[in-house]
């Protein structure tokens, strides 16, 4: 990408009627044109401005970490977010749960022949101040564009870097019978307002995506000084997923109380219409973190200071349990197993 | 959410559970069969079990559409989508659901098919409307709670005179499947089932009412109670056949008061008696043929039959030998009794009726309730 | 099996077609199969059809019944 004037384009973008087209993938003047008028006017800095094919950084300031992440989501735009929003707090999350500070994005967008150019500026805008507010930069990116009817609009892959501060250590295997298990805030917002704007299921909803960035959160889970874990964002195969992964990879089972589960009465009646379970539905702005017992209390607290964590909870603890399963009381009071789904949730009518 | 959170309230939970095991006799088994699908979900999803005394065990019955619908009937909507160039409208129950050649109909799609998930039949109208040069064909499946719906469907497509709308029909009925499980030989072979009593649908007993089982009281001696869907509905039943065991009583009672009346919904009954007529024989997967037990579309909205429309000859398939789901299904063996189950039949790879559906035995055994085969597991 | 929910009727309109109320999520279905329904009764809906009216005294009735039995107990 590069920051430099265009030269020899005698028009400039069409940002309101102008759609994208194949010319603007080809790597000559009119991506060029693309790039500078749309892409570096939102997402411009530094590092871009350096306009070679790969970007140079400052050395790190401890052990690196990596994460990368595409995004398909259809609708585009959708209550609470769009593919932009996404696509930056997808990835800041993913090295946030890590115990690291997310600083650098790279994006690599592929562009369907035929998409609005007002909508993509729109998107871009999007990604820009969901950067800006989670404190990280775009340094390196790349556009293509596929023919019409090979590709769903837009599709974003972003990967993020990030450093762990000395001294933490992270990982899914480390989770010990007695530990707690917290929940930041309420299960399935993003999975059912995506679903709340599928045409053929109809419903109305005031159900808005929990789209966000949450380093700002882990780092003041951090600075508790609590003996965390692990910590984790519950996106797709929602929280039973996720806990279902950190059972397996420490070799324990956990135990759930339903009771302490946040779910918003919009999400439970929109699932309870379709036949889901919230335990199975994407969250995009939440995380589970597993924490030392006598560590619960402080962790929470730090949670709930925090503007992404005001419905924090503890909503279980680690068990010991060779077959790794994954139990809850139900709010009736039996137990029953919380399992992995074997595929995207679909509404029933059985 | 209104008239739904009532019924799950723990406390009163906590009471019924007390009342069950005050009445339960000291020594004597009670067998109850839920029929429905939605019960054993119910069951299964609130560990109602873990409520219930040691004395008192739950048969899964076969109350599930998606589980009793044959893999020929699910091979014949992945025909008309993949052949005949059908848009091929499903209820999402059946996307999964295993069928002929390695497909199902989520497969059938990626190989090109065009078949649509929707949440109602009028949806797959407003599709045939909007696009007049393609054949549109709804897969009806479900028991009389989801029947009506398509009456109403077929008749409104009737009135407007749509033209490239039809209807692929294995709608089953229940009464029919609950005396097959009395009354068939292989329960004889096997030896017979102590049921000693029904918990009988909730929607379904919506729609015909609570008169139909009278029957199953008066011939097999066997009690009914009709009870709602929620897991308070289903302890207050438990009670109710607890009782009426006791009390030497085989009557239908009414638990979902507040839903079903004797007669049911006489305006739903008069649009399916209207627009169906009875199928002298269908398969039910796990059941074999069961006579007089489902619905096939009258002569006079003939145009709207997929099955005559398209010619379509129905296959029947075998499951795999080892497949227990026939004795699951009638109460006679548990899901952890076959050989296949959890190993080669999971949710995943389902290989039987049973574990086809969220709300097969199997299928709910295994993902609420598998933590109970391990000792060592359960808290 | 069937899924069905009950719902608060919170307008009706033309074409037997009524907006239902669960939780804050709406929803529109039709009222082609019942019959006498006014807004603020609650309907049981199953695949986008009212199957029935809920009777308000019968779920009180019932709910009374299950606490009884648990006190009785």
């Amino acid at each position: 990408m590069t920051g430099k004037a265009n030269r020899g384009c005698a028009r400039p973008l069409d940002l309101k009627n102008g759609r994208v087209d194949m010319s603007h993938g080809g790597g000559g003047r009119a991506m060029v044109q693309l790039i500078t008028d749309l892409f570096a006017k939102s997402l411009g800095n530094e590092y871009l401005a350096q306009g070679n094919d790969g970007t140079s950084l400052p050395p790190g300031l401890g052990r690196l970490v990596v994460s990368t992440d595409s995004h398909v989501v259809s609708p585009l735009f959708f209550p609470g977010g769009d593919i932009g929003g996404l696509a930056v707090h997808g990835t800041v999350n993913d090295v946030a749960v890590m115990g690291a500070a997310p600083l650098w994005l790279t994006a690599g967008f592929i562009l369907e022949e035929g998409f609005p150019l007002a909508d993509l500026a729109r998107i871009v805008e999007s990604m820009a101040r969901a950067a800006k507010a989670a404190g990280v930069q775009l340094v390196a990116g790349d556009t293509k564009v596929v023919e019409q009817g090979k590709g769903d609009g837009v599709f974003i892959t972003t990967t993020g870097f990030g450093f762990l501060p000395e001294g933490v250590h992270l990982s899914g295997d480390l989770a010990r019978p007695g530990d707690a298990v917290l929940l930041s805030g309420t299960l399935g917002d993003h999975g059912m307002a995506i679903m709340s704007q599928r045409e053929n299921l109809g419903f109305d909803a005031p159900i808005v995506s929990d789209s966000a960035a949450l380093n700002g959160l882990t780092a003041a889970m951090l600075a508790s000084g609590a003996a965390i874990r692990v910590m984790r964002d519950p996106t797709r195969g929602g929280l039973a997923a996720t806990l279902n992964e950190i059972a397996h990879q420490s070799g324990v089972g956990i135990h759930l109380i339903e009771a302490a589960i946040p779910v918003r009465a919009e999400v439970e009646a929109a699932c309870e219409l379709l036949g889901l379970d919230p335990l199975n539905i994407a969250n995009e702005g939440k995380l589970v973190a597993v924490c030392a017992a006598e560590d619960a209390g402080k962790l929470l607290a730090a949670m709930r200071a925090h503007p992404l964590g005001q419905r924090a909870a503890v909503i279980g603890e680690v068990a010991a349990d060779a077959n790794a399963f994954v139990q809850m009381q139900t709010r009736f009071g039996g137990w029953r197993m919380v399992d992995w789904l074997s595929g995207e949730p679909l509404p029933r009518i059985c | 959410m209104k008239y739904i959170d009532e019924f799950r309230d723990g406390e009163v939970a906590q009471g019924l559970s007390k009342a069950i095991a005050a009445e339960v006799r000291p020594g004597r088994r009670y067998n109850f069969m839920e029929f429905c699908g939605g019960h054993t979900h119910a069951i299964s999803r609130y560990g109602v079990p873990d409520l219930l005394p040691a004395g008192v065990r739950m048969i899964h019955g076969p109350g599930c559409p998606v589980c009793v619908l044959p893999i020929g009937r699910i091979d014949l909507a992945i025909k008309l989508a993949l052949e005949r160039g059908v848009i091929l409208c499903t209820y999402a129950d059946t996307l999964r659901v295993p069928a002929s050649g390695g497909l199902s109909l989520l497969r059938a799609k990626a190989q090109g098919g065009d078949i649509r998930m929707v949440y109602a039949v009028t949806d797959a109208l407003k599709i045939a409307r909007a696009h007049p040069e393609r054949e549109v064909v709804f897969f009806a499946i479900g028991f009389e709670t989801t029947t009506p719906p398509t009456a109403v469907a077929i008749k409104l497509a009737a009135a407007e005179g749509l033209a490239n709308f039809s209807v692929l029909c294995c709608h089953v009925l229940t009464p029919a499947a609950i005396m097959n499980i009395l009354e068939s030989p292989e329960v004889r072979a096997l030896g017979s089932v102590p049921i000693d009593g029904f918990i009988g649908p909730a929607h379904v007993s919506t729609v015909i009412g609570s008169r139909p089982y009278e029957f199953f009281a008066e011939e097999y001696r066997k009690p009914v109670v009709i009870a709602g869907f929620e897991p308070l509905d289903v302890m207050q039943a438990i009670l109710m056949l607890v009782r009426q065991v006791n009390g030497g009583r085989a009557v239908v009672e009414n638990e979902f008061t507040r839903a079903v009346t004797p007669e049911g919904n006489v305006k739903a009954q008069q649009w399916v008696a209207e627009v169906f007529e009875l199928r002298r024989r269908f398969e039910w997967r796990g059941l074999g043929e069961v006579p007089y037990s489902a619905l096939k579309i009258r002569e006079r909205y003939a145009r709207f039959d997929a099955e005559r429309r398209y010619r379509l000859e129905y296959r029947p398939v075998a499951d795999n030998k080892a497949c227990e789901c026939g004795a699951i299904l009638r109460g006679v063996k548990d899901p952890t009794d076959c050989k296949l189950f959890g190993l080669a039949c999971t949710p995943e790879n389902p290989m039987g009726s049973c574990m086809v559906s969220s709300e097969g035995a199997c299928a709910a055994h295994y993902t609420y309730g598998r933590h109970k085969d391990v000792e060592a597991a359960s808290p | 099996m069937c899924l069905a929910i009950p719902a608060r009727v919170v307008e009706i309109n033309a074409n037997e077609e009524a907006s239902v109320d669960l939780g804050g999520v709406r929803k529109t279905i039709s009222l082609a199969l019942v019959e006498d329904v006014a807004v603020g009764d609650y309907v049981i809906v199953h695949v986008g059809y009212a199957l029935t009216r809920l009777n308000p005294d019968e779920a009180e009735k019932t709910l009374a019944l299950m606490a009884e039995a648990g006190l009785t107990a």
